[in-house]
């Protein structure tokens, strides 16, 4: 597969990533690169095969409903960039 | 306002998108309480906010109430579910991505039945329930600079309702969220409050010319909080959609906000045009498996349903569907009445007696119907004491009713009693009295007797008066017409 300016800039875009314009070409290399790598995959065939999507051979991992003790407020807060005394604080987004 | 004949030139297509908060005590991957109204921050953890390394782990009980509503709307149950991640940027969401269900919804398929206003009863086929997580709430503040955070709602449980696009109006729409609502309130999984946003719906609109095979370009509209502003949201769409095509535009897909104030949708400026989820299976998750034997565990615990009820109260209590449907329409309504059906066997009195004086009572009080101090045990006392004709029908809802409300814990008869309710049904007593005004008024009899049938009216007005109103009205009427034959 081929990776072209568009694509880069979408994957950027989505990974919310910058990067230094000047790399996109080595950028682009690297990655159909990579993906080229990746590809070798599809030469097996998987037709009959479910996909793995768990490394653990456990099912139904699961916890009764029961409220346990949890992290304090200030706690919660205290590595936050920014914050009040109630709230996590980021820059301003708007729908 | 679009001209009628323009807009029958056109059929809606609607599909539905709601999304139910569960009624669990914690939230869906972790053991934060699941509450509403706590100061900000307080129901978090390091697995709600997204600390590295932290691992999630199911909550059964989320598995297990969107089982039951799966069941209640007929779906299919998988037996084998893994779940998804969902990428995306945004303040409210820690991790990155949500955690929801995409290629293997826990239920697929199933159907609701609309009773639209306007329109005949119709099944609304399902696309698929599936269970995943809430996101934190953002708070925009005008003249702040920042946006505001609370994860206390990040992580609460949401079963996601999607129909097919199957609903033709906004009728339709909105009997379906009412038929929606009233099944997670019977199960008990949901309290359906919309304007706190624990009951949400996104519809997905488009329009196309009738007899057409291809769908129109869809619409989603986001932001109704009640069932009315959903309904208003479909009509204010279709309208807009209609005139856009007339005037030989074209629809585009995109997300249109409410604005319940004016009843019309916006266009949302966002820039992700194209949103890109990549959903994958999520690796941190053990995959769900639901055996036979859990899932009969589950049936055994399913309530009555608003709908079964509804076809026993017309099948076998033969009562109208009017009726029937005022008696289901909320689950503490149809609790109250059924234990009053297993303490009486006239379902009509019973069924007018919830309807009339008891729910005229509880809109009067504000009161809830588990809070009334006349049990369905004394209201059936109540029932049979006018059945037997002890006390009148007059009497017993306008004095002894009112009476018992105030409940000191007697019976409905020692009530009556103490009232002096009791109708005189004692022929040879009531035989007395209407001697006695026979023989005061000869000339009516006379008349009577000469087909002046009125008149009845007048003796049995004498006879009342004599036995001060405690004569039962039918004997009455039945000894005057004898003795006066």
């Amino acid at each position: 597969m081929n990776i072209d300016k568009d694509l880069l800039n979408k994957i950027a875009h989505l990974a919310r990533l910058e990067f230094d314009e000047s790399t996109a070409e080595e950028m682009m290399a690297d990655m159909t690169k990579i993906l080229t790598w990746v590809e070798k995959l599809n030469e097996l065939d998987t037709d009959n095969v479910e996909p793995l999507t768990t490394m653990s051979h456990e099912v139904n991992v699961l916890r009764e409903d029961e409220v346990k003790p949890h992290l304090s407020h200030e706690r919660a807060l205290k590595n936050a960039p920014k914050k009040d005394s109630d709230y996590f604080r980021v820059p301003k987004v708007l729908e | 306002m679009i001209d009628t004949s323009v807009r029958e030139k056109y059929t809606a297509v609607i599909g539905l998108e709601v999304h139910a908060q569960l009624l669990t005590k914690t939230k869906i991957y972790n053991t934060d309480a699941n509450a509403y109204g706590h100061s900000p921050n307080t129901n978090v953890s390091v697995i709600t906010l997204g600390h590295p390394g932290t691992l999630p782990k199911l909550n059964k009980k989320v598995v297990e109430y969107a089982i039951k509503m799966g069941l209640a709307c007929g779906c299919d149950i998988s037996r084998e579910q893994i779940f998804d991640r969902k990428n995306y940027f945004y303040p409210d969401l820690p991790k990155g991505y949500q955690l929801t269900q995409d290629r293997t919804p826990i239920c697929m398929n199933g159907h609701v039945t609309v009773f639209p206003k306007n329109g005949e009863p119709r099944d609304i086929t399902l696309n698929r329930i599936h269970i995943e997580e809430d996101a934190g709430k953002s708070i925009h503040l005008a003249g702040e600079t920042d946006s505001l955070v609370d994860f206390n709602r990040a992580g609460v449980p949401l079963i996601e309702i999607v129909t097919e696009p199957a609903i033709r109006s906004s009728e339709e729409a909105n009997s379906f969220l009412t038929e929606v609502r009233k099944l997670v309130r019977y199960l008990d999984i949901c309290d359906g409050n919309m304007e706190e946003g624990s009951l949400r719906c996104d519809a997905n609109i488009s329009v196309m010319l009738k007899g057409s095979t291809t769908l129109g370009k869809k619409v989603e509209v986001k932001n109704m909080n009640s069932i009315r502003n959903v309904q208003r949201a479909i009509d204010h769409e279709i309208e807009r959609q209609i005139a856009e095509i007339e005037k030989g535009n074209t629809i585009f897909s995109e997300t249109r906000t409410f604005d319940a104030a004016t009843g019309t949708t916006a266009g949302m400026r966002t820039k992700e045009e194209l949103n890109d989820y990549r959903y994958f299976p999520d690796p941190d998750l053990s995959p769900l498996i639901v055996s036979e034997e859990w899932l009969k565990e589950i049936e055994a615990t399913m309530p009555s349903l608003p709908n079964d009820l509804l076809a026993k109260y017309v099948k076998e209590f033969n009562l109208p569907e009017y009726d029937a449907q005022v008696l289901t329409d909320t689950k503490e309504i149809a609790a109250y009445f059924e234990a009053l059906c297993g303490k009486t066997s006239n379902y009509k009195a019973a069924s007018n007696w919830v309807m009339g004086p008891v729910k005229s009572y509880l809109n009067d009080s504000n009161e809830n119907i588990e809070d009334l101090s006349v049990t369905p045990e004394n209201l059936a006392e109540i029932i049979q004491l006018v059945d037997e004709s002890k006390v009148s029908f007059s009497a017993a809802s306008q004095r002894l009713f009112p009476a018992m409300l105030k409940g000191d814990g007697q019976s409905a008869l020692a009530t009556a009693e103490s009232l002096g309710l009791i109708q005189d049904s004692d022929s040879d007593s009531i035989g007395e009295l209407i001697d006695e005004v026979l023989a005061a008024f000869p000339d009516k009899v006379a008349a009577y007797r000469k087909g002046q049938k009125g008149l009845i009216g007048m003796f049995m007005g004498e006879v009342m008066k004599k036995s001060n109103g405690s004569a039962d009205p039918k004997i009455t009427n039945e000894l005057l017409r004898n003795k006066l034959a």
